[in-house]
């Protein structure tokens, strides 16, 4: 297989500008991030810990493996929204006994750990991950319950949880719930549906209702302790299958219970060599572009990401917008389709689908890099049948029964974010650099388009054009679309599983692999191979 | 007696580094060797070199190694026609050489006669004074001795006295007495000791030789008449008469003096007509005055200071002699050539008291061999992978260096102990090493007080200061890192929302907490501590990196637990547990009814002292009884029930707790 090389010179004005653009990016990225670290704020942290609890992210370190990776998962959530950043909740792919687990861990300092509308999406999301990966559920629990404010959001939907983790049960994915603290109402069915369930003496408490709504249903006087405690859960109603002394206990049962769970990957391991790439991970930051109008060669990305820099380019030469080809990351084979210049023509769409066709054919795993400004548009382009081609493309990612991971590199506007496996295509994972745009479309071409739809309305209506109104309207329009394609924007709004740093991103591929590879890798077959 | 005949094949009556230095000079003659082993010694290193061996039943010493008719029947099956005693054990015991030669076998060592006339210390010094040996003025006391003639005999011989038992050695039984009035209870506590551990009470006094030295020269006889000295050893850093650090020659003892030494101790050989190797030792004053102590009637443990300094093989010259061969010519008229120091590497904690440690050695490795004009020689019983019984003397190995010079082989020596590989029991390495590096061990002004002036806790205590810990702490963190297995190369303890530190921490030797953090590009930082300053490190085979500067560590990581050696100290540390032992919500020891039930039987008592298993209340339920039994040995505190009680489930029906032992 054919070694990249590198196009990028360190030394030019585009890299340095790159670069200081994303490191600046990453450090607001960090900021907000810090945010989700911080809890509820020092006096909530602290008081927790005066009641002798480990913080959410305490009890996730302790439940890993020392030294073992351990990717988070929409730590932006609710950013841009009334809610603290990270929802309230920490999600992510741990491994404890040797296996990936999804790790699910309340943030009992913000809000009591209540649940709010994005709490539940970032919730449901991680999951998902559990379901089309295979990967086994732990539950760290310790939540109020609903954000009673915003019920009428939640309510309703929230019951997918319970339904989610008895469908992951049905589907033989164990699912542990490990209980430190209130797990009430609604909340109790998280470990009522758990196949394992780990209560903490003195601390849990696990009931359909307290001490106040039992006297006024029933008029019986009770207490947290006879309702719902580790003790009477673990030797009267057995909801509890273990009693925990204390949070340690709990968190050493629950590596027990995965240690035991005689678990295997359905997927094949590595099969490639693991070498390191050629090229510095550190370049990516100056390679990534901070200004979207600016494309970049992603061969020079795909150089620092892939095992030994090694890339077999698929039809080099057709459709070259699009660069297709085979490598592997971190010994897993993998299909990548990246963005050369923007958009997609004919071309290109038939190439992608192609070459997604031929994935399936032998069951390779497809890394989508996005930097995709839609499908090409235009008289020329329409007769051409564009919009056929596209479908292709579309029907193929839709129908392809691989592992798809995304990776949003730069632009992902249009329809090109359907064909390039946005996230209602279902990739396994998707995460986002922080420099990437998400839209129908770019800010300026937004704006024009009303400014034109406008100007022809009151053309056709015979009344007069105001230019002065068109064009404050244009720059608010302008600046609400800037402010909503931004990366953080649609991260907090939990389309997409994290922003990553650019330089991570062979990291983050590795384990999204490892991970995905827990579940069959298998390929849709049926008719053959179209030559489109 | 029969009349000596080469050995054909001989049986080694000893176990550990003796038994194993004696086999390997009867390899290099072609003698076929038979070792015999006691059950805690099966498949020990002896055994395993050795060509054939014989298992004695049993543990002890008294059922094994000193069984002489287990042994005579061992050498009887094996076909071997010699036995060497080594030294301990039952080397000084006539009657095993009587009954060696008695029984048709070569006995590696002097006549039974010559060994008893040695044996009896108060006749050794009578034969001594008859054959022109000085010896210390001294005064026999048999159990009839009154209070009169106790003081008389303690003015005979002067202050201060030395109290000892006539038979036996090794330092047991013996007390220095200062002044008259502590004389009569000295002697009649060293007569006990000494009616205890040797079967006999008889006790001597002698003038005793404030801040002595100990000289001891290496005597060798043929059956051919000839009898030589093979010049001194120097045994003066002795720990409660136990000798730690022995050397040849000595600094105190210039040509003049070694003649007269030399011409002392054959005058003692000859005085008992002795054959094979001995040694006589003497108690030598500040001002070069010498008297006679004892002699030694077999090999003794620090010969290899002899061996190295002249080239001679004296396990060899035993067994030619044995078979009747006379001295070679280079024995007859030895040479010497620079400085050999010996120190006895033993399994024991020298802080708490030299306590003998015991347990298995995951790594026994000392350097041995030749640099620079250096010789290191290791003289062991044990290889990496044994065990140190407590049955037996916990002597590790005997190391021992040679250099042209007496500064260049003591630090040799410190070096070769600091660097070696010791996992497992506690040893007195670091107490070896800091008196080999001490200003008056290296001035060679030392005599056998050197323990008492200097505390040999302290100077026991660990090589590695708290700076030094700090960094084996940090390449004990960092081998735990690199040993970890993971499916992926990611860096270790990656993390993409915070910086991904792994903390470690570590007991056993020292208590550290370190955090190690691999970056992207792979590069490594450490800090100790929550507040300690960040590092760039960098663990390589054998190499440490510390913000550039690289030292020269040897890290064996285990399963929660990491040996780390390094030139200037070692650590054995152990990862703290993440999960500590659970608090416990109910008191510890509370019995809970399993079920519930009736309490149909009580056969306790508050207060009472239970072992684990006991019954302690049954319970009736649905047709079936419950015995409710004590966890553990320990005293009932509580008792919450009664004969007719009805429990429910998780009811605490007794309480035992565990008792502190007294004192």
């Amino acid at each position: 297989m054919s070694v990249l090389s590198s196009t990028v010179d360190p030394a030019s004005e585009t890299f340095a500008t790159n670069r200081a653009a994303l490191l600046d990016l990453l450090e607001q990225h960090d900021t907000e991030v810090a945010k989700a670290l911080a809890g509820g704020g020092e006096a909530y942290v602290a008081r927790h810990r005066a009641r002798g609890k480990l913080t959410a992210r305490e009890r996730v370190e302790l439940l890993v493996d020392p030294g073992a990776p351990f990717l988070e998962l929409s730590a932006l959530a609710a950013w841009g929204s009334p809610f603290h950043v990270g929802a309230s909740i920490v999600t992510g792919i741990g491994v404890v006994e040797g296996l990936e687990c999804v790790v699910i861990a309340h943030d009992p300092t913000v809000r009591g750990g209540t649940m709010n509308p994005y709490t539940l999406k970032k919730n449901l999301r991680a999951l998902e991950i559990a379901r089309v990966n295979r990967l086994p559920v732990i539950n760290l629990v310790e939540s109020g319950g609903a954000d009673l404010p915003t019920q009428a959001d939640l309510f309703v939907p929230a019951g997918q949880i319970f339904r989610d983790l008895t469908q992951l049960s049905a589907l033989g994915i164990p699912t542990i719930s490990l209980v430190f603290g209130n797990s009430t109402a609604g909340g109790a069915y998280v470990p009522g549906m758990s196949d394992h369930a780990v209560l903490v003496d003195g601390r849990a408490k696990v009931f359909l209702g307290g001490p106040p709504l039992v006297k006024m249903a029933t008029g019986e006087d009770s207490d947290d302790e006879s309702l719902g405690g580790a003790a009477m859960h673990s030797r009267v109603s057995g909801l509890s299958d273990y009693f925990a002394r204390d949070e340690h206990d709990c968190i050493r049962i629950g590596r027990e219970i995965v240690a035991n769970l005689n678990w295997r990957k359905l997927g094949p391991g590595p099969s490639r060599p693991a070498d390191a790439p050629a090229f510095a991970a550190e370049e990516l930051v100056g390679i990534a572009s901070a200004d979207l109008r600016v494309p970049f060669d992603p061969l020079d990305v795909i150089a620092r990401v892939v095992d030994g820099s090694r890339f077999a380019a698929y039809k080099p030469d057709y459709g070259t917008s699009l660069v297709t080809g085979w490598a592997s990351i971190h010994g897993y084979p993998v299909g990548i389709l990246a963005n050369a210049r923007g958009v997609l023509f004919m071309e290109e769409a038939k190439k992608a689908t192609e070459f997604i066709l031929l994935a399936n054919q032998t069951d390779v795993p497809l890394l989508f890099l996005q930097n995709c400004t839609g499908y090409m548009v235009g008289k020329d382009y329409e007769q051409a049948g564009i919009i056929k081609d596209g479908a292709k493309m579309i029907n193929a990612v839709t129908n392809s029964t691989v592992p798809h991971l995304t990776v949003i590199m730069g632009a992902s506007y249009g329809a090109g974010n359907y064909g390039m496996c946005g996230r209602a295509y279902g990739p396994r994972f998707l995460f986002a650099w922080p420099n990437s745009k998400m839209a129908v479309m770019g800010p300026q071409q937004l704006a024009g388009v009303l400014s034109i739809v406008a100007r022809q309305s009151a053309e056709s209506q015979g009344k007069p054009f105001d230019e002065d109104a068109d064009a404050r309207q244009r720059q608010a329009v302008e600046e609400q679309i800037e402010r909503e394609s931004h990366a953080f924007f649609n991260s907090g709004k939990v389309y997409d599983d994290g922003i990553i740093d650019p330089r991570d991103t062979r990291t983050v591929l590795g384990i999204a692999l490892s991970a995905v590879h827990s579940n069959v890798v298998e390929g849709r077959r049926g008719y053959g191979v179209f030559r489109m | 007696m029969t009349t000596p005949r080469p050995i054909t094949k001989l049986l080694i009556a000893n176990r550990a580094e003796i038994a194993c230095r004696i086999i390997r000079t009867a390899r290099e003659m072609l003698i076929p060797t038979v070792a015999v082993y006691s059950d805690a010694d099966a498949g020990a290193r002896h055994v395993r070199l050795a060509d054939e061996s014989v298992r004695l039943p049993g543990n002890t010493a008294a059922d094994t190694y000193l069984r002489v008719d287990a042994l005579l029947d061992a050498a009887r099956r094996t076909g071997a026609d010699a036995v060497h005693p080594g030294y301990g054990f039952l080397s000084e015991h006539a009657e095993f050489a009587r009954e060696c030669l008695d029984a048709g076998l070569t006995f590696v060592g002097p006549p039974p006669d010559a060994i008893a006339a040695m044996g009896n210390k108060v006749e050794a010094k009578a034969r001594m004074t008859a054959a022109g040996v000085p010896v210390l003025p001294g005064v026999t006391l048999d159990d009839g001795t009154g209070d009169d003639a106790l003081d008389a005999a303690g003015e005979q011989v002067g202050y201060p006295v030395l109290v000892k038992a006539a038979f036996g050695g090794g330092g047991r039984g013996m007390r220095v007495v200062a002044e008259p009035a502590a004389l009569a209870d000295a002697v009649e506590s060293a007569r006990r000791e000494a009616a205890a551990a040797f079967g006999d009470g008889l006790v001597f006094l002698e003038r005793y030789v404030t801040n002595p030295r100990h000289i001891e020269m290496q005597v060798f006889a043929d059956t051919h008449g000839n009898t030589v000295h093979l010049f001194e050893r120097e045994c003066s850093i002795q720990r409660r008469h136990q000798k730690v650090i022995e050397e040849a020659p000595s600094v105190a003892v210039d040509e003049a003096l070694r003649a007269r030494l030399g011409d002392a101790a054959v005058a003692a050989a000859r005085a008992i007509g002795y054959v094979g190797a001995g040694t006589v030792e003497f108690v030598m004053a500040p001002n070069g005055e010498f008297f006679f102590l004892e002699v030694n009637t077999r090999l003794q443990v620090e010969h290899p200071v002899t061996e190295m300094i002249t080239g001679l093989d004296l396990v060899r010259l035993q067994l030619e002699v044995a078979g009747g061969a006379p001295l070679p010519p280079e024995a007859l008229a030895p040479e010497r050539h620079g400085h050999a120091v010996e120190a006895r590497l033993v399994a024991e904690d020298v802080p708490t008291g030299f306590l003998p440690t015991s347990g298995r050695y995951r790594a026994l490795e000392t350097g041995e061999g030749n640099v620079g004009g250096v010789q290191v020689r290791v003289d062991t019983g044990y290889e990496s992978g044994d065990s140190v019984s407590t049955f037996y003397d916990a002597l590790l190995a005997k190391v021992i260096a040679w250099a042209p010079t007496r500064d260049v082989a003591a630090s040799a020596l410190a070096h070769t102990l600091r660097r070696a590989r010791l996992h497992g029991p506690r040893t007195n390495r670091d107490l070896l090493v800091r008196t080999l590096e001490h200003p008056e061990f290296v001035a060679g002004a030392i005599d056998t007080a050197f323990y008492e002036r200097h505390d040999p806790s302290e100077l026991g205590r660990p090589l590695a200061d708290s700076e030094l810990v700090d960094r084996l702490a940090i390449a004990a963190a960092l081998a735990r890192a690199t040993s970890a297995r993971t499916a992926l190369a990611v860096p270790y303890g990656w993390r993409n929302t915070a910086p991904g530190w792994v903390t470690t921490t570590f007991t056993g030797d020292a208590d550290r907490s370190v955090s190690v953090r691999q970056a992207r590009d792979g590069t490594w930082h450490a800090r100790v501590g929550d507040d300690g300053s960040l590092h760039d490190v960098a663990l390589e085979p054998e190499r440490l990196q510390i913000d550039g500067v690289t030292m020269h560590v040897s890290v064996d990581r285990l399963v929660g637990e990491t040996w780390v050696d390094s030139e200037h100290g070692n650590a054995h540390l152990v990862d703290v547990s993440r999960f500590p032992p659970p608090e416990s919500s109910s008191d510890a020891g509370s019995l809970h009814s399993p079920l519930p039930g009736t309490v149909v039987r009580v056969d306790v008592a508050v207060g009472d002292t239970v072992h684990a298993g006991a019954p302690l209340v049954v319970l009736e339920a649905m047709k079936m009884e419950h015995t409710i039994r004590a966890p553990h040995d320990g005293v009932v505190s509580e008792l919450d029930v009664a004969v007719g009680t009805q429990v429910e489930t998780g009811a605490v029906l007794v309480v035992v707790v565990v008792v502190a032992e007294a004192g």
